[in-house]
């Protein structure tokens, strides 16, 4: 599997990356993976939040991993242990952002041939037209980008990252917002386009009919690690990891039912056990109505003996302590909502709450803690 | 009427000298990580708050004949700097440099940072990127700059006074015209000139609020 550490064949993609990122909210972050992208399309699936931008800025070289290696085409792009870091100008690696950052002061055609920088000006004319006509949009040539549509300027942007014949084409989410039907006209001409040039492609989307509509193959991201890897099918419905979350530490694990997705948020709704008990968890790759399984570590969950307001946290639930056991320095709470939790306290906290067992009090869950468990 | 003419060659040779040194110093203070920054910025935003006589008398001090800047110029030229032309432009650098930065950093801030991580992954260095995006796309802040500082010199009093003195035809600006003509009671003569310098003032300032306000744009905006 790793093929980072040794040989790499073709036009592949290959990408061993750990990088720590550290959020506003001081809770850090790490991505750590390693992936390989053959020619044709990759899904880099994954909720917001994954790490699935960063590990595209990594490859295209807008950032730099505290370890790893990257290679495409066989080029080392990246290598902490030889001290190799490619700047992203001399990587050829194409990067489509999701607000496709054309340049709003250059017609259609200059956003095309900027990258274009060593050519001679009528085989810049040549390769222009020619990619103009590929993804059809060789009447905008002399249009901003502010003038024409939004599916229209996502042509623009992929004719502009392909012209410059890249080792690799990387796409953040970049058909969002538009409608099905648009967004496979778009994707039949990238097909088209690629069936020549034979390149990796890396796909990042949260949403899941693009990973059944688009991808030969998947690699699900899940908190900065790949969760899996392989057919769409294969990933999607990846066989249940119930025993190694329960080796991970998770003390909590309920089965759920999914209510509804909101994949602008990357959470979904999610019913616990038969219980009336609500909470949000973030988005996984399943469907409303599907049964889920929902893992909490113990020491994620807060009590609290008055109901709380003003918190970021998104799931406040309650219920009553049905025993306090103390364990070593740390007191075990299980606590009825319906459906029964096991939260970890200080026995200073149990002083201080005055809690025992009958006792009433809310459990707070941040949506990130609720880890889903396929 | 041969102060207005050399009042507008100063601010027009100044306006010119603090575009071309204000583009590197506003581009390093919009996108520079350093932590230590704000000492620049702070040195760069002096000469809004310090009194035009504090840095006049300095900056006639460093002209002097023993000043290190007097003593470099005359090692290099045969004469002092202190009560010349050159002197003049010198020092109005000096005083008009925010008003010549801070549009600038303004302008550089602006814009979108994706389309700099765009320009990088098509292959631009940062020499590139700065001609074809950055610059373009903050042209309404390099007008604001050069008019800016354009205008600011034209009206200045206190650092013309201190470093140039009041030599017709040298340094002898229009607003040291005016005092002159108030001190000898021509009114007449001072009204002349100080409605010149108010019908310039205006114009110049509608120019900058026009372009920021985009009446008139260089492209086409959505």
């Amino acid at each position: 599997m790793d093929a980072v550490g040794g040989e790499v064949n073709g036009a592949m993609l290959a990408a061993r990356i750990r990088k720590e990122r550290h959020r506003a909210d001081a809770s850090s972050f790490a991505l750590d993976v390693s992936i390989e992208v053959s020619p044709g399309i990759t899904i880099l699936f994954g909720a917001s939040g994954a790490g699935k931008s960063t590990l595209l800025d990594c490859v295209a070289g807008l950032a730099a991993p505290e370890e790893g290696r990257i290679l495409a085409a066989g080029e080392v792009l990246f290598d902490s242990a030889r001290g190799i870091h490619v700047p992203a100008p001399k990587r050829r690696i194409a990067y489509v952002f999701q607000t496709l950052a054309l340049f709003p002061h250059l017609s259609v055609e200059e956003n095309v041939a900027y990258g274009l920088i060593h050519l001679r000006e009528e085989e810049k004319r040549e390769r222009v037209g020619a990619i103009l006509e590929a993804f059809r949009i060789e009447k905008l040539r002399k249009q901003k980008p502010g003038e024409i549509s939004g599916g229209e300027r996502q042509r623009v942007a992929l004719a502009r990252s392909l012209v410059t014949e890249p080792r690799t084409l990387l796409l953040d989410e970049p058909l969002t917002g538009l409608d099905t039907e648009l967004k496979a006209a778009i994707v039949d001409d990238l097909r088209a386009w690629n069936a020549a040039k034979g390149i990796p492609i890396l796909y990042v989307t949260h949403n899941r009919e693009e990973v059944n509509a688009l991808g030969e193959r998947v690699i699900a991201l899940d908190n900065g690690r790949v969760a899996s890897a392989g057919a769409p099918m294969e990933v999607l419905d990846a066989p249940r990891r119930k025993r190694l979350a329960q080796a991970a530490g998770f003390e909590n694990l309920l089965s759920a039912t999914v209510l509804d997705l909101r994949e602008a948020d990357g959470v979904m709704r999610v019913r616990l056990g038969e219980s009336a008990c609500e909470i949000e968890v973030p988005l996984g790759y399943a469907a409303a109505g599907s049964r889920v399984q929902v893992a909490v570590r113990a020491g994620d969950i807060l009590l609290a003996t008055e109901r709380p307001h003003g918190l970021s946290a998104r799931n406040v639930l309650e219920g009553s302590i049905i025993s306090l056991e103390q364990r070593g320095t740390m007191v075990v709470a299980r606590v009825d909502s319906g459906v029964t939790f096991v939260a970890h306290i200080t026995p200073g906290a149990v002083r201080s709450l005055e809690l025992m067992a009958g006792v009433h009090v809310w459990l707070v869950l941040k949506t990130h803690s609720c880890h889903l468990v396929d | 009427m041969e102060a207005l003419l050399l009042s507008m060659k100063l601010a027009g040779c100044v306006a010119a000298i603090l575009l071309l040194i204000g583009m590197p110093v506003a581009y390093w203070l919009a996108y520079s990580n350093w932590r230590g920054k704000f000492l620049l910025e702070s040195v760069v935003a002096l000469p809004l708050v310090l009194p035009p006589t504090v840095l006049g008398f300095y900056a006639l001090v460093a002209m002097g004949p023993r000043g290190p800047l007097g003593k470099l110029w005359i090692a290099l030229f045969g004469h002092g700097l202190a009560f010349t032309f050159g002197g003049l432009i010198l020092a109005s650098v000096l005083y008009s440099f925010p008003f010549a930065v801070q549009p600038l950093i303004a302008s550089f801030e602006g814009v979108d940072r994706k389309l700099l991580d765009a320009s990088a992954v098509l292959g631009a260095g940062s020499l590139r990127t700065f001609w074809r995006v950055i610059l373009p796309l903050s042209l309404p802040g390099l007008i604001t700059a050069v008019v800016l500082s354009f205008a600011h010199t034209l009206g200045e009093f206190g650092v013309v006074l201190m470093v140039g003195g009041n030599l017709a035809g040298v340094t002898r600006t229009v607003s040291i015209d005016i005092y002159d003509h108030v001190q000898s009671l021509e009114y007449s003569e001072a009204n002349r000139m100080a409605l010149v310098l108010l019908v310039i003032a205006f114009a110049v300032l509608s120019v900058v609020y026009a372009v920021n306000r985009r009446v008139w744009t260089p492209w086409a905006a959505k």
